[in-house]
């Protein structure tokens, strides 16, 4: 919870990692470029007095995340989104299982999600399965650009996503996060399109799709595709850091947000341990959009912030929000008329 | 040293390429998705003539940067720099990214995209990518355009009925109508100002929603070339992560009369 102008925020950290990174958990040169290239994300955009050292940054203790999330950053519940990277890593990045050891010590501070690899085919839906009958997740997270053997990526749209979204929506797995990455197969697309979640969006009307990120670096087709598609989300982890560095850019991208996919659908998440959330929820309650940019975006008024920094993701996951938190209603989709976005600016 | 011959018999080869005539051309290559030049984002990490042949080294903002807009920039900086009088061969290297072998290897072979990653792509096409992003800026441009009008005091009624030939002269107009060029729309002076991404111009009714869009497509553009500067200074600031020769300060022109590797 965070107060602040006698205004009360609560907080879901809708991204958070537990990753071991360290040189020892380090499989090859790709393992090694995986984290630094992290780092870099961590150390371009963070202000100065929050950059760790990178032995600190590989491999983070409990203690850290207990205290960088619920002591100082505000957060009152935060949800894990696992991350496998095994062939990076020899025990895997972020997994379920080293995200669930974590969670079963906080248990009432943590959601943990899991994750599948629709390569894994027949074998990875049956353990799947078991996944989700051990750890009740109510959600998952995906990231399409993971290595696996000579394939460097997949879609969601793949017939077999497609049999793996079937079983989430079957065992009531109903928030599906999605992360782009930089390759996918055929290598020679382009790996961030988002066209693929417009897809699985129409045919699985039961799950929420969160898209991480924004769709960043493809913004634009984020929107077209989110303000089409009512159980289309967006997760503002790398989005909101620019709030420090580019402020202007910040207000923008948050302008574009609001405008096309509404204040309904956008979800904090730090990231952490890239970022720490205590300076990106102070920051973003602290946030006017700047004056020149009123008549274009409109103001950012507290309903607006209390909704991206908690109360979206609070719905989705069913979390119980404090009694002393207000509660905006939902903003009038009906009355905002979007331009529709022609089927040739999809460019897929 | 850089190798200089002054014999009178490779005379010929004293006609290659100044360092800045290379540096032009390779201004002349973009990075598709921030539709920028590559020397203007600091890209170009070594410059080197050797009489009739070209040793360049490009960098990225990360080691996973997207490959397949890597390969592009590579082959067009090849490419450009081999239109230029008196060279040979462009030898155009990426260093310090994870597909650095596939991609340089591919070039020195002169394999396509899909020849280099084997099995990982369909067909060697990058161009309908390419092509995507090429339309993707020309939405940007309009919106920096008719951003600079609309400041300037006309209303979208007035763009709506605007002709090319109607533009004030300025910078953004040029950039404007030289991406209409490239894209083989119409530029003549009596087409309209504003056209879709496919050329069809924009009916009245439709200009509020058209420069919605390209302000959106604007936005993204801006916010990702932000993004990769800002990581690229990182990553290079103290060589903690890369080529330990990008420890030096960044001039690289001014490499060309070092000792090369």
């Amino acid at each position: 919870m965070y107060e602040k102008d006698g205004e009360k925020y609560f907080v879901v950290d809708g991204h958070v990692h537990f990753w071991d990174a360290s040189p020892e958990n380090q499989l090859n040169k790709y393992g090694r470029g995986f984290i630094d290239c992290f780092y870099d994300y961590h150390r371009n955009l963070s202000p100065e007095e929050w950059v760790w050292p990178i032995e600190k940054f590989e491999k983070y203790s409990e203690e850290d995340m207990i205290h960088d999330l619920f002591e100082t950053g505000h957060v009152d519940k935060a949800i894990f989104q696992p991350t496998y990277l095994t062939d990076f890593y020899e025990e895997g990045f972020n997994t379920t299982e080293r995200c669930a050891w974590m969670r079963d010590r906080h248990p009432d501070r943590f959601i943990l999600n899991t994750s599948f690899d629709p390569r894994e085919g027949e074998n990875g839906l049956r353990e799947f399965e078991q996944k989700v009958e051990r750890y009740q997740p109510s959600g998952v997270k995906l990231y399409t650009a993971e290595w696996r053997g000579d394939s460097k990526g997949w879609k969601l749209s793949d017939p077999w996503s497609m049999r793996y979204l079937e079983k989430c929506e079957e065992l009531g797995v109903r928030n599906v996060h999605v992360h782009k990455g930089p390759t996918i197969w055929p290598l020679n697309r382009d790996a961030f399109d988002v066209a693929d979640v417009d897809d699985v969006a129409t045919a699985f009307t039961g799950l929420n799709f969160v898209v991480e990120h924004v769709g960043l670096p493809r913004l634009e087709d984020f929107c077209w595709i989110a303000t089409q598609e009512k159980n289309v989300y967006g997760g503002l982890a790398v989005a909101l850091p620019f709030i420090h560095s580019r402020p202007r850019y910040f207000a923008k991208i948050l302008g574009e947000l609001l405008y096309w996919i509404g204040e309904d659908n956008i979800l904090f998440g730090s990231d952490y341990g890239i970022w720490s959330p205590k300076w990106l929820v102070e920051s973003l309650v602290d946030f006017d959009m700047p004056e020149d940019l009123v008549s274009e975006y409109g103001e950012l008024t507290p309903d607006i912030k209390r909704k991206i920094l908690g109360l979206n993701a609070a719905k989705l996951y069913d979390i119980e929000v404090p009694d002393d938190i207000p509660q905006p209603a939902e903003a009038d989709d009906g009355t905002t008329e979007k331009p529709a976005v022609p089927q040739e600016m999809v460019t897929a | 040293m850089t190798h200089r011959s002054t014999s009178a018999t490779k005379a010929a080869w004293a006609a290659g390429p100044t360092p800045q005539a290379v540096w032009t051309a390779l201004g002349t290559v973009r990075d598709p998705e921030l539709d920028q030049p590559i020397t203007d984002l600091e890209f170009v990490l070594d410059v080197e003539v050797r009489d009739d042949e070209v040793d360049v080294a490009l960098r990225l903002p990360t080691y996973f940067c997207a490959p397949n807009f890597a390969f592009l920039m590579v082959a067009d900086a090849r490419t450009a720099i081999e239109a230029l009088p008196g060279v040979a061969r462009a030898n155009v290297r990426l260093v310090d990214h994870y597909a650095s072998s596939e991609i340089n290897e591919g070039m020195s072979a002169d394999l396509g995209f899909g020849a280099s990653f084997d099995g990982q792509a369909v067909g060697d096409d990058l161009e309908e990518l390419r092509d995507t992003f090429t339309r993707k800026g020309f939405l940007a441009r309009t919106h920096e355009l008719c951003k600079e009008l609309l400041t300037a005091g006309l209303t979208p009624e007035d763009l709506a009925g605007m002709t090319v030939g109607e533009l004030p002269p300025s910078p953004l107009a040029e950039r404007f109508i030289a991406r209409r060029r490239e894209l083989g729309m119409p530029s003549d002076p009596h087409s309209p100002l504003l056209i879709d991404v496919w050329g069809v111009p924009v009916a009245p009714e439709q200009v509020g929603d058209h420069l919605r869009r390209a302000r959106t497509v604007h936005v993204s553009i801006e916010g990702n070339a932000g993004m990769c500067r800002g990581l690229l200074a990182t990553r290079y600031a103290d060589g903690g992560t890369g080529d330990e020769r990008a420890r030096s300060a960044y001039d690289p022109l001014a490499t060309t009369t070092t000792t090369a590797t």
